[in-house]
């Protein structure tokens, strides 16, 4: 046998080892954290090394006590929840309401300075957040603004604009110009073209933005941390999650269920929009 | 020089004069840096509110005495010192935190770049089910940290964790092994003793796992892009596989790897959700960004988290610069 048809077979092998690996890999813990949270504590703690239990086995009680309220001995998740989505949601509207017309100018008009803008980013991006974390903790505490859902959406704006400019701005520029010369002898004004003419075509890839800055300020930790710790009422899933889990206080599969309720929202989005989401974030890498 | 810059006042005050005699309005493309402008104001506001300030007010921070109860007499005039950078820069702990980054970056950035290329690889060509692998192998990426941080925490548990248990009752460790918790772990084999820095595998360990989807679809792209003649050509002329991928594929890739490094570095320097979430620092993860953090909470001492804060960006610059002088251009040279 030569060395090509040897080869030839050997990564047809090894293809498919690799392809079952990485699936096993990456979707086991996902796997093991919903298994794990439809069962009893007890029961757990008993057999660590079993995987599997039977449906007869299962409980919700787990998820019930993660979703009701505090006060009524819960963990209150579903505050949590909302606290999140508000946020994300917020976060997600302004963003692309500052960063359409924004990606528009880049990648359109010729204005001073549209050649340094980028370096303007790469700030955002080159500076660790932990280094913004500081002043804006110092401002916002002045402003009174720290431990308010409003603060946090302000820098999550901050936080996902560039990224969504950069995005759009990409995909702006597959639109061919002379559409919009058109609209503009049609007597059309610049704004009107923009929402009559560029936004409908560039509907994937806002959408595709949309959801990516949904997904940035939903997982976002870091802030949350230090903005929202104090008030309970105020925190997002993560940060309930992060500070849950490192008591004792309240059992682990609990927590589990906690983890499942906090990762569905995304699985869901990402479901939905696995397609849009990729082409969104590679392009212009295959332009090399 | 001089006498080419005289006649510039003059030339420009005739044009200007010009529009205004003829009562024209703004010309075409005055209007459009006008509207240019306008439409990137409001990111332009919240770019340099939000974080252009906040970094000029840390390099100022950075030089001066201040702790979080006397924040409020904090200014622009305050007294400048160089106490906080010696404080930081000769304070235990600090160049053995510096070294913990730069080998949790660089492993991370490697591993996580090797598994996105071998996961590329096996799942270019068609097969039935390839979406729905490739959505399943972007998942670590896009989940909340939170979550898999604690997943991982939970799997990997000295007490209850599955991978420990199974450990012992099928791979025959002795005891469980605390996986992020113990900052060196004996490991004997064939007869040489080596301590490992166990903690710290974890967490690099944990980043190649959630990381490698980013550089897998950054790569994935790519390799779509490459031109299927030229694979062609080097099956007919007999290459194997390794052949065609060694010299087709490689050269294709090696931009889009040196701009992955750039990102993943970048990214997994300032990084500080993953370790405070997983070790919270301990057993020898201490990454800057996390003593940053307990500067900053614990010690409440804003001076020396700023001054800190500004020592990890300061090197990554430096290794940004080293990078750009020293590999980039090679980069460029096996494009042309």
């Amino acid at each position: 046998m030569d060395r090509h048809s040897f080869e030839v077979r050997l990564f047809g092998i090894l293809r498919w080892v690799v392809i079952a690996g990485l699936v096993v890999v990456t979707m086991f813990p996902f796997c093991y954290m919903l298994l794990l949270s439809v069962r009893p504590i007890e029961e757990v703690l008993a057999n660590p090394g079993r995987l599997w239990a039977g449906p007869s086995e299962w409980t919700i009680e787990t998820y019930r006590e993660v979703l009701t309220p505090t006060a009524a001995g819960g963990q209150g998740f579903l505050r949590l929840l909302a606290n999140s989505a508000m946020v994300s949601a917020a976060a997600t509207v302004l963003t692309l309401l500052v960063s359409i017309p924004g990606s528009y100018a880049v990648s359109r008009l010729r204005f001073t300075g549209r050649r340094q803008v980028h370096f303007l980013f790469l700030a955002v991006y080159l500076f660790p957040s932990i280094l913004l974390a500081i002043p804006l903790f110092v401002l916002f505490t002045r402003l009174g603004l720290r431990g308010s859902l409003a603060g946090l959406t302000i820098v999550y704006i901050a936080q996902t604009v560039p990224v969504s400019i950069y995005m759009l701005r990409n995909y702006l520029s597959t639109i061919p110009e002379s559409l919009e010369e058109a609209a503009a002898v049609d007597g059309y004004t610049r704004l009107q073209t923009i929402r009559k003419v560029v936004l409908p075509l560039a509907a994937p890839a806002v959408m595709a933005n949309a959801l990516y800055v949904f997904m940035i300020a939903w997982n976002e930790f870091l802030f949350a941390l230090l903005f929202l710790v104090e008030d309970r009422a105020d925190w997002t899933v993560s940060l309930g999650l992060a500070q849950l889990s490192g008591g004792i206080e309240v059992s682990k599969t609990v927590l589990m269920a906690g983890s499942v309720v906090l990762t569905l929202p995304i699985v869901i989005i990402f479901f939905a929009a696995e397609r849009l989401l990729t082409e969104g974030l590679t392009a212009g890498a295959d332009k090399g | 020089m001089a006498t080419t810059h005289e006649p510039r006042p003059a030339e420009a005050r005739k044009r200007r004069r010009r529009p205004t005699g003829l009562r024209r309005p703004l010309t075409r493309k005055q209007q459009e840096n006008r509207a240019g402008l306008a439409y990137l104001s409001p990111t332009l506001i919240i770019v340099i509110v939000v974080v252009i300030v906040p970094i000029l007010w840390t390099i100022m921070l950075a030089f001066q005495r201040i702790r979080l109860i006397n924040v409020r007499r904090a200014s622009v005039f305050g007294q400048y010192t160089l106490a906080n950078l010696e404080l930081v820069l000769t304070s235990p702990g600090f160049w053995s935190s510096l070294w913990t980054t730069l080998v949790y970056t660089v492993g991370s950035t490697a591993l996580s770049i090797l598994f996105g290329l071998i996961a590329a690889l096996a799942l270019r060509g068609r097969f039935r089910g390839r979406t729905l692998v490739r959505a399943a192998v972007l998942f670590p990426y896009v989940a909340p940290v939170v979550a898999v941080t604690f997943v991982w925490e939970i799997l990997l548990s000295p007490q209850f964790g599955l991978a420990n248990n199974w450990g012992t009752r099928f791979l025959g460790w002795d005891r469980p092994i605390a996986f992020l918790s113990q900052r060196e772990y004996p490991l004997s084999l064939f007869g040489i003793h080596v301590d490992v820095p166990m903690a710290l595998l974890t967490v690099i360990a944990f980043e190649a796992w959630r990381y490698f989807p980013f550089a897998f679809l950054f790569l994935l792209a790519r390799l779509q892009a490459v031109p299927g003649e030229l694979e062609e050509a080097a099956l007919v002329d007999g290459a194997a596989p390794s052949q065609t991928f060694r010299r087709i594929l490689l050269p294709q890739l090696a931009p889009v790897i040196a701009l992955l490094s750039v990102l993943r570095f970048v990214m997994t320097f300032n990084k500080f959700d993953d370790v405070y979430l997983l070790t919270g620092g301990g057993a020898g993860t201490e990454v800057v960004s996390v003593r940053v953090y307990e500067f900053l909470t614990a010690r409440f001492d804003i001076g020396a988290a700023a001054a800190q804060a500004l020592v990890l960006a300061a090197g990554l610059v430096v290794v940004l610069m080293i990078y750009l002088r020293f590999f980039a251009p090679r980069i460029e040279g096996e494009e042309a």
